[in-house]
C-alpha cells in the first residue's frame, strides 16, 4: 500500500585490513579498521611485523657491538639515533668529546634531519596523487646522501659517531659541497611552495584533517612535529641541549590548529632551520682532533642513565642500566614513532577512510623504529 | 608546570622519604620516587595534574624480581621524575591506561616482554611478538645473557 514504508535498514558495520603491505604504510603496518560505510568507526593500529628484539640484543653484546643497530632502528634518521647512544654512553662513563667532533655530528645529524624530512615531503605528496614533488625532493635528497656517503661510508644506516667522537674527519670538498646544498636546496623553496603548498587541492586534502591538540598530544606522549604543529615548542635541543646545539642560533617553529597542514607546515620550516643551524656549524668549525683517547672497551660506572635527543620524528630516549661491566644490563629505547602512532586509534574514528591516508602520511612514522 | 609543582602534587601521595633528589648532570635525571604498585595511579594522576606527559614506561628483571620504571617529564621546563615500582616475581599492577592513553601500549609491551600482568588494562593483547608467543624474551632467564643480578648489585641498596 502507498502510505507504508519499509523498515529503515540498519547500518551494519564491517572491518577492514589497511596493510601490512599498503604503498601508504611506509612500511610494515597494519591498520585494522572497524568501517560503517566509508567512516571508521574504531582503528586499531597492528604492529610488530618488524620487531627484531634490539632491547634484548643490547643484553649480550659490548657497549661497542651495539653501535650499528641504533642506526636500524629508524633507518631514516639513523645518524640521529647513532649520536643519541653515543651521546648517552659518553655522559654515563664521563668520556669528554673534543669540539670538532661535536661540530660535525652536529652538521651530520641535521642534515640527515632535512634527508628523512625531504623523504617524507615527496612520499605525504605523493600519497595524496601528486608524483612530481617527489621526484624533487628526492633528487635533492640525494645530495645529502652523496655528502654523508663520503664521510660515513654509508648511504641510510650511518654508524658514523664512536664513543669520544666520530670515526672519519671531514674535508675541504664536504664542506664545499654541503654550502652547495644549502644554497641548492633554499633555491627550491619557491618551487616546493608553488607546487605544493599553494596548491588547492593538497590544501583541501591536509587542512582541519587529523587534528591532534595539546591534550591529546600529551595524553599519547606525541613529540616532535605533532606536539609542535599543536602550539607547544617542545624541542629537546632547546629544552635540554646536547652537543653543541646550546651556541647556535635556530627557532622552533609551532603551528596552531595540530591539522595535517600544520604538521607539513612545521617540517618544511623545521629545514629551514636546520638549513641556518648548518651554515653556523660550518662557520664555526674548529680544527683540533676528531675522537678522544677512549678505553678499548668502555665500563659505565653502575646505575640507571636516561639521555634525551630530539629525531626528525620527535624525542628519542636511552634508558641504560649498567652493572659496571662493559655490557649494558638493560637498554630502553624511547622512541617518537611509538606515541606518534598510537594517537591514530583516537584521531581516526569518525574520519573517513580516504582521509587515513592523509593523516597517516602527516605524522609521518618509520614503523621499523616503533617494532625495534 | 615547573618541577616544584610536581613534587608538591606528588609529595600528598607518596612519603617524602619516597622522593629522592637525582643529579641531572650525571644521569639526565631531576627527581626518582620509589613507589609501591598500589601508588602508581595515584602517581600518574599527579603527574596529569602537573601537565607532564608519560614519556616512557620500562621494566628491567632482577634476581629479585622485575622493577617497573615509569617517566614522565614535561614540555614546558625540564622536569623528568622516574617512578621506580619493584615488584615481586609474579606480582601484578594496576594499568594507568584511563590516565595516560599512552599506556596502554607500553603496558602491553610490558606485559608480552617480562609477563608482568597489569590489572584494569582493557586489552592487554601482546603488541610485539606473535599473538601466539609463548615465551617472555626480555625475562634474564630467556636466550644470551650476559648477567642476571639483583638491584642491590646495581644500586647498593
Amino acid at each position: 500500500m502507498a502510505n507504508e514504508f519499509l523498515e529503515p535498514i540498519t547500518e551494519q558495520t564491517f572491518y577492514l585490513n589497511m596493510g601490512p603491505q599498503h604503498p601508504s604504510t611506509h612500511g610494515v603496518l597494519r591498520l585494522f579498521l572497524k568501517l560503517d560505510g566509508e567512516y571508521i568507526v574504531e582503528a586499531d593500529p597492528v604492529i610488530g611485523y618488524g620487531h627484531r628484539g634490539h632491547e634484548k640484543m643490547a643484553e649480550s653484546h659490548l657497549y661497542e657491538q651495539f653501535l650499528p643497530n641504533t642506526s636500524r632502528m629508524d633507518y631514516l634518521a639513523g645518524l640521529i639515533f647513532n649520536h643519541g647512544y653515543v651521546a648517552a654512553v659518553e655522559k654515563m662513563t664521563g668520556i669528554e668529546v673534543p669540539p670538532r667532533a661535536e661540530y660535525i655530528r652536529v652538521i651530520c645529524a641535521e642534515l640527515n634531519r632535512i634527508s628523512s624530512h625531504l623523504l617524507w615531503f615527496g612520499t605525504y605528496v605523493m600519497d595524496l596523487g601528486g608524483f612530481t614533488p617527489f621526484l624533487y625532493s628526492f633528487d635533492d635528497r640525494e645530495n645529502i646522501l652523496d655528502i654523508l656517503d663520503r664521510v660515513s661510508g654509508s648511504r641510510l644506516t650511518y654508524s658514523y659517531c664512536r664513543f669520544g667522537g666520530v670515526s672519519r674527519d671531514v674535508d675541504d670538498e664536504f664542506i664545499t659541497a654541503t654550502h652547495q646544498f644549502i644554497e641548492r636546496l633554499r633555491s627550491r623553496w619557491d618551487d616546493y611552495h608553488n607546487l605544493v603548498t599553494k596548491n588547492v587541492i593538497f590544501i583541501h586534502r591536509a587542512k582541519d584533517v587529523g587534528v591532534i591538540n595539546r591534550e591529546v598530544a600529551l595524553r599519547f606522549g606525541c613529540t616532535g612535529p605533532i606536539l609542535r604543529a599543536a602550539g607547544v615548542p617542545y624541542d629537546v635541543r632547546k629544552a635540554e641541549p646536547y652537543s653543541v646545539y646550546s651556541e647556535l642560533d635556530f627557532e622552533i617553529p609551532t603551528g596552531t590548529k595540530g591539522d595535517a597542514l600544520d604538521r607539513y607546515l612545521v617540517r618544511l620550516q623545521e629545514m629551514e632551520q636546520s638549513l641556518h643551524i648548518i651554515e653556523q656549524a660550518l662557520e664555526r668549525l674548529p680544527d683540533g682532533a676528531i675522537k678522544a683517547a677512549v678505553p678499548h672497551k668502555v665500563r659505565p660506572p653502575r646505575g640507571d642513565y636516561y639521555f634525551a635527543v630530539e629525531s626528525a620524528r620527535g624525542a628519542v630516549g636511552f634508558y641504560i642500566v649498567s652493572d659496571g661491566t662493559s655490557y649494558p644490563y638493560r637498554l630502553k629505547a624511547r622512541v617518537p614513532s611509538y606515541g606518534n602512532l598510537q594517537v591514530l586509534t583516537e584521531v581516526l574514528p569518525g574520519t573517513l577512510v580516504a582521509d587515513t591516508i592523509s593523516i597517516l602520511g602527516s605524522i609521518d612514522i618509520v614503523v621499523p623504529e616503533v617494532d625495534r | 608546570m615547573s618541577l616544584e609543582d610536581l613534587k608538591e602534587k606528588l609529595s600528598k601521595v607518596v612519603e617524602p622519604g619516597d622522593m629522592v633528589p637525582r643529579d641531572y648532570e650525571k644521569d639526565g635525571c631531576l627527581l626518582e620516587i620509589k613507589a609501591r604498585a598500589e601508588q602508581v595511579e595515584a602517581v600518574a594522576k599527579a603527574a596529569l595534574e602537573a601537565d607532564c606527559f608519560l614519556e616512557s614506561i620500562a621494566a628491567v628483571d632482577f634476581t629479585n624480581g622485575p622493577q617497573i620504571i615509569y617517566q614522565f617529564n614535561s614540555c614546558t621546563s625540564i622536569s623528568r621524575v622516574l617512578v621506580r615500582v619493584q615488584l615481586s616475581r609474579g606480582e601484578s599492577v594496576v594499568s594507568i591506561g584511563s590516565i595516560y592513553d599512552a599506556a596502554l601500549w607500553y603496558e602491553r609491551e610490558v606485559f608480552e616482554l617480562f609477563g608482568i600482568r597489569f590489572d584494569n588494562h582493557p586489552d592487554l593483547r601482546r603488541l610485539l611478538l606473535p599473538e601466539d608467543a609463548d615465551f617472555y624474551p626480555l625475562l634474564k632467564d630467556y636466550g644470551k645473557v650476559h648477567a642476571f643480578r639483583s638491584t642491590e648489585d646495581i644500586y647498593g641498596e
